[in-house]
């Protein structure tokens, strides 16, 4: 049975249509196994070749992997959301109830975004615990936290401008109060803070600024980033598993 | 023939060397322009010209809505109307900490912050932080129609009372 399924994925692998997509080619040598990842657009990010102790449990406790599936499920989730959420006075607070209350499995979705979003902090700030705590961060690899710091920040950023989209008065004194934050800064806070909500008050404006940051601008940035992040991991050597060996 | 041409070119021999180079400097100047005039194009564009905000000029009814030693608290307007032994003065119900819209408290005669508990007295004095600062006064005058009326935008430095 198992036997007959790999024939079959073999004879798959090796029809014209196939081979117009994925150059590769079957077979099990060393040479075809690296092909396939170097010559896939996304995983070719990752390393060609891994040591298998990198990829035991107690190295990562697989943080970042999980990180990534938190991101994910919030691309997969957030995009529906934005069907039936129109950015605007109006409308904002009552979208959000009907997504609640009214569309068919909106609150299964909205939860869902909203539980991940937690998550993703609580799993980003977790990642960055164990790679600093591990000495992860060191030469060669301090460039890479220096992304990681970047990403850490978009990741905060995206949860601050999405807690305004429900408008509710949670919504609205919290951006209140951590836009008057943003006035601290030196010399320029008042005008950052002016630029940000595009007025002086949180109002129409702040709310689709903020909209246009959540669902396009900031997950644009964090997807670059994240490709840089993953990239960096192969450039650097791989997944760090401890290379001293004391008591790893 | 051969005297002409250099066959290792320099800088200084190569008259297409320092060509290059002044386009290349005239390139990289170019891009510099181009940034700098597409960053205060983006600034520019993100500064709203025209801002479709209230009015901080209030109007808070006739003065004789407030009686002798009251506080009343606008929520729409985010002011006080005080009306002390002095007569009537306007002060700002926005938090000097964070922004927060605070509250009169009746019962205990004082204003309160719920966002980080600051406290102040009914003439704006600060009781207890994080506040860094006294609510402050608004100008507040009676118009011609007899109206009392409140400059949210306009702190006064020194105190003013209105008299009706």
């Amino acid at each position: 049975m198992a036997n007959s399924l790999e024939a079959r994925l073999t004879s798959l692998r090796d029809t014209r249509v196939w081979r117009s997509i994925f150059r590769s080619g079957s077979g099990a040598t060393n040479l075809r196994r690296a092909l396939a990842v170097q010559q896939n657009v996304f995983l070719h990010l990752a390393s060609v070749k891994v040591r298998k102790r990198s990829l035991a449990f107690r190295v990562t406790w697989f943080l970042g992997t999980l990180t990534l599936g938190a991101f994910l499920i919030l691309v997969l989730t957030g995009i529906p959301l934005m069907l039936y959420y129109h950015p605007s006075v109006p409308q904002a607070y009552a979208d959000m109830n009907d997504l609640r209350f009214v569309v068919s499995a909106g609150v299964f979705l909205r939860n869902l975004h909203r539980w991940s979003a937690h998550a993703m902090v609580l799993l980003v700030f977790a990642h960055m615990f164990k790679v600093f705590y591990r000495g992860a961060y060191r030469p060669p690899r301090e460039f890479n936290w220096v992304i990681g710091v970047v990403l850490l920040l978009i990741t905060l950023f995206l949860s601050y401008t999405g807690y305004l989209l429900p408008w509710d008065q949670l919504a609205f004194w919290a951006i209140t109060v951590g836009s008057n934050l943003i006035s601290a800064v030196p010399v320029f806070g008042a005008r950052i803070r002016f630029l940000l909500l595009g007025g002086h008050t949180v109002n129409a404006n702040a709310l689709l600024r903020f909209y246009v940051l959540h669902c396009v601008i900031l997950p644009l940035a964090a997807v670059t980033f994240v490709a840089i992040h993953f990239w960096r991991i192969r450039k650097d050597g791989g997944i760090y598993s401890g290379e001293s060996k004391r008591h790893e | 023939m051969s005297g002409n041409v250099s066959t290792t070119p320099t800088a200084q021999t190569d008259p297409g060397s320092s060509r290059r180079q002044a386009f290349i400097q005239l390139g990289v100047g170019s891009i510099c322009v181009a940034c700098a005039g597409a960053s205060v194009f983006g600034y520019e564009f993100l500064a709203p010209n025209v801002l479709y905000e209230p009015s901080p000029i209030t109007n808070a009814g006739k003065p004789d809505r407030y009686p002798q030693g009251t506080v009343t608290q606008d929520l729409q307007a985010g002011i006080y109307i005080v009306h002390g032994p002095e007569g009537l003065y306007a002060l700002s119900a926005v938090c000097t900490h964070l922004g927060c819209l605070t509250a009169w408290k009746p019962e205990l005669g004082i204003v309160a912050c719920p966002c980080h508990g600051s406290k102040f007295r009914r003439d704006g004095t600060k009781i207890e932080g994080p506040a860094p600062n006294p609510l402050p006064w608004l100008k507040a005058w009676i118009s011609d129609e007899g109206d009392l009326l409140v400059d949210r935008s306009a702190p006064l430095e020194q105190k003013q009372f209105v008299r009706t």
